[in-house]
Formats: structure tokens, C-alpha cells, sequence
């Protein structure tokens, strides 16, 4: 039982946990799409002036403060533009509302919390994959296909990328407490109802049953991640396949 | 040192952060009047930037809400972030090296123990670890010094336990042991010294990342406690009044970017230097 609240610490993490994985999932997927597409063109184009321009770009996406970049976006998109809603993840009136609707209702609550968390991750993914895009196209392979006369966007997308992609995919897994850890004070600021916000809420009103539960379901929830990251390399990586299959 | 000053990003980060530092050095010299001390609070609340209120005093970077001067809070609250930070980061380096040198110095039990240990806080992320302990006592700056410092010595642990592994298996460190050398000065004399080139990264890149998180938890009201001003309270009392003075909240917040984006090129530069000096190098940042 929750020593503030007065409701079971079951039920309050229960309807907790799910809009978190939804956040932290969607922003994961989008983070590392769009910092795949920048990291590979910084690496095909190494040492350009645009390479340096988008290196730039991903310092400075790493150092954004989530809270901070939340509340400036809510400056823009609430106060100025008056476009999107700064908090909660339905409105007031989403039970009258019909299906498409109540959908459209929750992306625009979805839009700024993932922005927030999606912009600060795509720092890290883009410096990464640039990393290991540099370190694919030394391979002696990556001269062979060059040398059979494929063309560069070829070589890059074809066999770089491809070769690149399986520390990617380990590192997605180990980003995922920094992304946990993200998704705490974009929570926060956003008043959006999940993990972060009740393990805020509760220790700022000292509601110890709650804080111990919700530190155990945040790690339990990266453990299971990091698992999930292991199965998925095994389909990335034909080598770790085939060993398995040996073992078998 | 010129090795790093010669690479691009070193400079640039170097640069950034001198000016920073200097700046919240000299303190008393760049701000007129106390950080915390509020003014007349009907006439000098929420000036702009660049006003000068009714007693001729200009304010760079406008007032808050009880009409202290936002330059002067910025300057004194960065004595605050950057010291939190530097000795934070000092404390978890300290903890992680000793973790680490003896989880892959000692054989059986008491190494994997150790290293069980380091494992199993690393899977719990940072920010939920912050805030459990952060429960237990009353915030305070010392105290956000002290969490820092104990949340954040598991990469290093790890790091040092895989260079300490690697260098135990080389000739020079049974050339030690016969020779009469203990078991432990063995350790501290001949192995540690090499084994500490990535932590110099990892200490890099982990001092942006602790000033980031002294801001959050600062930001959450669980770290520094007002009136004395660190970014991130700054920032939190600046989102109550985010409309009608948006400069509050966006001076600490570009200060605190500043500092994190030159601690990341230094340390990447660092990395970069060191690792055409000696063998790979490796150092991971989390947030």
C-alpha cells in the first residue's frame, strides 16, 4: 500500500509501466533510425565539411538537460504556437471522444515527450554509429566490393552498414539504463504517467513502498531489455546464429 | 597537454571550459551585489535582459521572480554545479578504481563478489538509483556530492577491472611477485599505473555528466536547496514563470550545455591522444 496515496502500489505501477515502455520503445526505434540515417552520412563523407557540421549537431544533442530541452519546447509548441498540449498523455475530454479522435488525442500528447527523449538520444546513436561505420569501411571486405566496382552508396548501404549494425544493436541494449535514466525527468516534466513520474512523486512525498517498487520494476524492465537486445543481435549477426545452431 | 591543445576538439573544448571556470572563479568581479539577497521586489522583479532597473543597476541578464539579478545567480549557482561535479566525480573515480583493481586482482570468490556487485548496481539506471537514496535523507549539497559519487563508480570499476585482468597475465607483473614484492603493492605499484589511462577519459566525460545530473535532481528539488542557486534550481524556478520571463529558465540551461559539450570533446579529444600514445582505449558515458 502506497503511504500517500492510500492506493495499492499494484495498481498504481500496474497502469504505470506500460506508458513508459511505450515512451522509452518509440523513442528508442526513432533514435537510432535517424542517428543510423546521420551516422552513416558522416561516415561516408568523413572529414567533410558536413561531417563536421552534423559532429556539431550530436555534441550538442548529447549535453541538451531533458528537463531543460522539455521546457523549452513547451515554450515554443504550448505558449507560442499554441499547437500541442505540455502535459498528461489524454485530455480532460478523451473519454467523449470517438476512436480516431482519442487517437489523434494521444499523439499529440505523445508529440513533445518523445521529441524530447527521441532528440537526446539521437546524440549518442549518431556518434556511435559514425564510430562503427568508420571502423567497417577499413575492412579489407569493404576494399573488395569497392575493387568488383560497386558503387559507393552501395559498398556504404550494402556491406558497411550491415557489418556496422551488429554493434549497434549491443550498444541499443546497453543504452537502454542512460534511456531509462532520460525518460525519469522528461516524465516529470511532462506529467506523463508512468515509472519516472510516480518514482518522482513518491520520493518527493517519502512514500517508501512505493519508491522500493518502482526502482525494482525500472530494473527489471532494463534487464528484460538488455535480454531482448541479446535475441535480436543473434538475427543481426550470422555468426552468433550459426554458433548457436552448433551448440544446439 | 599540447598533444590535446593541437587536436582540434581539445582546443575548442579546453577554450569552453576555462572561460566557464575562470568566470565562476572570479565571481565577485564580474556580478555587482549578493546572489541571494532579494531587492526591492515590487520594482525589480522580472526585468528583461540588458534593463536598468530604478536604481541605475543594469542587469545582463534581467531578474527573477524576487529581483535578484539572473547574471549574478548564474556566475555564484556555477561555483555550485562545477564543484559538485569535479568532486562528485573525484569520489565515484576514487571507489571505482579500488572496486575494480581488486575484483580483477583477486582470484575466487571475493572478486566475483565484487564484480556481482558492480554488475548488479549497473543494471539499476542511474536516475532511479539517484532518487531512491535521495529519499533517505534530507537533501543538501553535500549530500548530492556523496549520491553522485556512489552511483556513479560502476563503468569505472568495470574498466579497471577489465585492465587490471589483462595486465595480470603479463611477464612484468610475475618478474614483480618474484622478486618479493606483496600481493597488494604489487597492485598499487606496478599494475594500477598502467591500467589508468581510460579512467582519465571516463573522468572527462564524467564530470559533464554529473553537473547534467546535480541539475536534474537540483531541478526536482532534491539536490542543492534553495536560495542558495545552482543551474538546476534555477531552471526549475524559472519554469514557474516560463511565459511572461522565458530567461531565467534559458540562461542556466545554455550554460549547462556549454559545459557538458566541453567536457565531451575533451574528453574525446583525450581519447583520441591517448590511444595513438598507448593501446586501445575505451571509456563509455552513461546518463
Amino acid at each position: 500500500m502506497s503511504l500517500a496515496t492510500g492506493r495499492p502500489v499494484r495498481t498504481m505501477l500496474g497502469t504505470a509501466w506500460p506508458a513508459t515502455v511505450r515512451l522509452v520503445l518509440l523513442s528508442l526505434l526513432l533514435s537510432y533510425l535517424i542517428g543510423l540515417v546521420i551516422g552513416t552520412i558522416q561516415a561516408a563523407r568523413h572529414r567533410s565539411r558536413l561531417d563536421t557540421a552534423l559532429s556539431v549537431v550530436s555534441v550538442t544533442l548529447v549535453a541538451l538537460p531533458g528537463y531543460w530541452l522539455g521546457l523549452m519546447l513547451v515554450a515554443l509548441f504550448t505558449y507560442l504556437l499554441r499547437l500541442l498540449p505540455a502535459f498528461g498523455a489524454s485530455g480532460f475530454d478523451t473519454d467523449y471522444l470517438g476512436r480516431w479522435a482519442r487517437l489523434a488525442d494521444g499523439v499529440r500528447h505523445l508529440a513533445l515527450p518523445l521529441a524530447t527523449l527521441t532528440l537526446i538520444g539521437i546524440g549518442g546513436a549518431a556518434r556511435f554509429v559514425r564510430g562503427a561505420m568508420l571502423d567497417a569501411l577499413e575492412q579489407p571486405f569493404v576494399a573488395t566490393a569497392r575493387a568488383k566496382g560497386l558503387t559507393t552508396s552501395r559498398v556504404v548501404v550494402q556491406h558497411a552498414l550491415r557489418h556496422a549494425l551488429i554493434p549497434v544493436v549491443t550498444l541499443l541494449g546497453l543504452s537502454l539504463p542512460a534511456l531509462f535514466s532520460g525518460a525519469v525527468f522528461v516524465e516529470a516534466v511532462f506529467a506523463w504517467p508512468g515509472v519516472g513520474r510516480v518514482l518522482v512523486e513518491a520520493v518527493q512525498a517519502r512514500d517508501y513502498p512505493v519508491v522500493m517498487a518502482a526502482t525494482t520494476i525500472s530494473a527489471l524492465l532494463v534487464v528484460l531489455g538488455n535480454l531482448a537486445a541479446d535475441i535480436v543481435s543473434a538475427f543481426v549477426d550470422p555468426r552468433l546464429r550459426a554458433l548457436e545452431e552448433r551448440a544446439a | 597537454m599540447s598533444a590535446l591543445l593541437r587536436d582540434r576538439r581539445g582546443a575548442i573544448g579546453l577554450a569552453l571550459l576555462a572561460a566557464v571556470v575562470t568566470t565562476a572563479l572570479a565571481a565577485p568581479l564580474v556580478t555587482a551585489g549578493n546572489p541571494n539577497t532579494p531587492g526591492d521586489v515590487v520594482a525589480t522583479k522580472f526585468l528583461a535582459p540588458l534593463t536598468r532597473d530604478v536604481y541605475g543597476a543594469v542587469h545582463p541578464l534581467g531578474t527573477d521572480r524576487l529581483g535578484r539579478d539572473v547574471w549574478a545567480r548564474l556566475v555564484y549557482g556555477g561555483r555550485i554545479s562545477l564543484a559538485v561535479g569535479f568532486l562528485s566525480v573525484v569520489l565515484s573515480i576514487g571507489v571505482g578504481v579500488v572496486v575494480g583493481a581488486l575484483a580483477g586482482w583477486w582470484r575466487g570468490w571475493a572478486g566475483v563478489a565484487l564484480l556481482g556487485l558492480t554488475d548488479f548496481a549497473l543494471a539499476v539506471p542511474r536516475v532511479v538509483l539517484l532518487l531512491l537514496l535521495a529519499a533517505l535523507w534530507q537533501p543538501s549539497t553535500v549530500l548530492v556530492v556523496l549520491l553522485l559519487g556512489v552511483t556513479g563508480w560502476m563503468p569505472v570499476a568495470r574498466l579497471v577491472h577489465g585492465e587490471v585482468r589483462a595486465l595480470a597475465a603479463r611477464p612484468f607483473v610475475e618478474g614483480a611477485k618474484s622478486s618479493g614484492a606483496g600481493s597488494l603493492r604489487v597492485l598499487a605499484r606496478h599494475v594500477l599505473p598502467n591500467a589508468l589511462t581510460p579512467v582519465i577519459v571516463a573522468a572527462a566525460l564524467g564530470v559533464g555528466n554529473a553537473i547534467l545530473l546535480e541539475a536534474g535532481l537540483s531541478y526536482l528539488g532534491l539536490g542543492v536547496q534553495p536560495p542558495t542557486p545552482s543551474w538546476g534550481n534555477m531552471i526549475a524556478a524559472g519554469r514557474d514563470s516560463l511565459v511572461n520571463a522565458p530567461w531565467i529558465a534559458t540562461a542556466p540551461g545554455i550554460m549547462l550545455v556549454l559545459v557538458v559539450v566541453g567536457c565531451t570533446l575533451v574528453g574525446d579529444a583525450l581519447r583520441d591522444v591517448l590511444s595513438r600514445q598507448s593501446s586501445v582505449v575505451g571509456g563509455q558515458a552513461d546518463g
